[in-house]
């Protein structure tokens, strides 16, 4: 039980970060793209990038939670 | 319910070769490797300088070369640069582009063999829960220690005990290439080395001023979170991809389980998705950490 425990634990805690960062990437890359529709194209292929990265912080986490689940 | 679902986080060996374990990623990932130098090679061949208009193939492999050399091209900003980037960066985005989604055709991971458990007497003697050492055991006639064990085991948990004893783990013969930590680690090592050699091809011996400065205490520091985190790109290349690939195919396996009928379809896109992006940032990534480590530290 106490893994189960765990695992709930390892994914709420370690999504908050990820969460916020993507919510002000998505943000500020929509500011961005509000500000200068023109360079919509380059903002949106470095947003994207940059999720990733973010993304990649949650995905640690949920890697520990696979590993403590089925190993 | 869940118990029917199968998911496993490491690759499960297919056959040996000596004691080199042959897994099903790595047939995967063998395929994938044949088809593109298939692919490649035929392209070769379709080239002939006589004919006065171009293939449709030698069309297609122009196109795709043609958008890879500028997209280097972005980033490096030098002619010379692109020329040696080019190769890693488009071999590392098509080979991982069409490992992830090999993983997604119907077939792969569904398609295999049961494997009925048959380890080691410790392997055996574990998967029973039982606690005493095998020293002990085997001291005693074997057959007759087991019988015992797994009687006295049979009063603690009856069934689970049955289930046990008929065992068999279901092995699929395919299974998409970069949802093996092994291969994305492989992956992540390969471009973080080469990465090191590009610096010094570069840079010479002064690159490893980047890591060892003696100059001032700051710098000396600097050099060693540095040098970390050289080491931490490894992981993250390797848990990242592998972390999203795996990820999605749990969720394939899940949302199918729950729902098996049109409602996986969006996911099914979500991971097309998904997988050309972490191809993208793989590839990407590699080629800025060697776009970097082209460039003197007393520069920038």
């Amino acid at each position: 039980m106490y893994t189960e425990i765990a695992i709930g634990m390892v994914m709420s805690i370690g999504m908050i970060g990820p969460a916020i960062g993507l919510g002000l990437l998505v943000g500020k890359g929509l500011e961005a793209i509000g500000r200068n529709p023109e360079a919509a194209g380059k903002i949106q292929t470095n947003m994207i990038l940059g999720m990733a990265f973010t993304e990649a912080i949650a995905i640690y986490a949920l890697v520990v939670a696979l590993i403590l689940k089925f190993v | 319910m869940a118990a029917n679902l199968h998911i496993s986080i490491s690759a499960e060996t297919i056959t040996k070769f000596g004691s080199l374990n042959y897994s099903n990623s790595l047939l995967t990932s063998t395929i994938v490797t044949v088809l593109m130098v298939a692919f490649f090679v035929l392209v070769n061949r379709s080239l002939d300088a006589k004919k006065k208009k171009p293939g449709a193939l030698q069309n297609l492999a122009e196109f795709v070369i043609e958008g890879f050399n500028s997209m280097v091209q972005g980033v490096t900003g030098d002619e010379k640069k692109t020329r040696f980037f080019m190769p890693f960066f488009m071999s590392f985005f098509l080979f991982v582009l069409f490992n992830n989604w090999f993983g997604l055709l119907p077939g792969v991971g569904t398609v295999g063999f049961k494997e009925t458990i048959s380890g080691t007497e410790h392997a055996v003697l574990l998967e029973n829960k039982v606690t005493v050492p095998v020293s002990e055991v085997q001291a005693s006639t074997e057959e007759v220690a087991y019988e015992e064990e797994a009687a006295e085991h049979n009063e603690e948990a009856g069934e689970e005990h049955v289930e046990a004893e008929s065992r068999s783990v279901f092995v699929p013969y395919l299974r998409a290439g970069t949802a093996d930590l092994n291969t994305t680690l492989a992956l992540g090592l390969f471009s973080q080395v080469m990465a090191q050699i590009v610096g010094i091809k570069y840079l010479g011996l002064s690159y490893f001023k980047k890591f060892f400065n003696f100059k001032d205490p700051i710098m000396f520091f600097v050099g060693i979170l540095e040098l970390v985190s050289e080491f931490s790109k490894i992981l993250s290349y390797a848990f990242r991809l592998f972390g999203n690939i795996f990820a999605g195919e749990v969720l394939l396996v899940v949302i199918s389980a729950l729902i098996p009928l049109v409602v996986p379809m969006p996911f099914y896109g979500l991971e097309l998705f998904v997988g050309f992006i972490q191809a993208l940032v793989f590839a990407l990534l590699s080629l800025v950490f060697f776009n970097v480590a082209t460039i003197s530290h007393d520069d920038h």
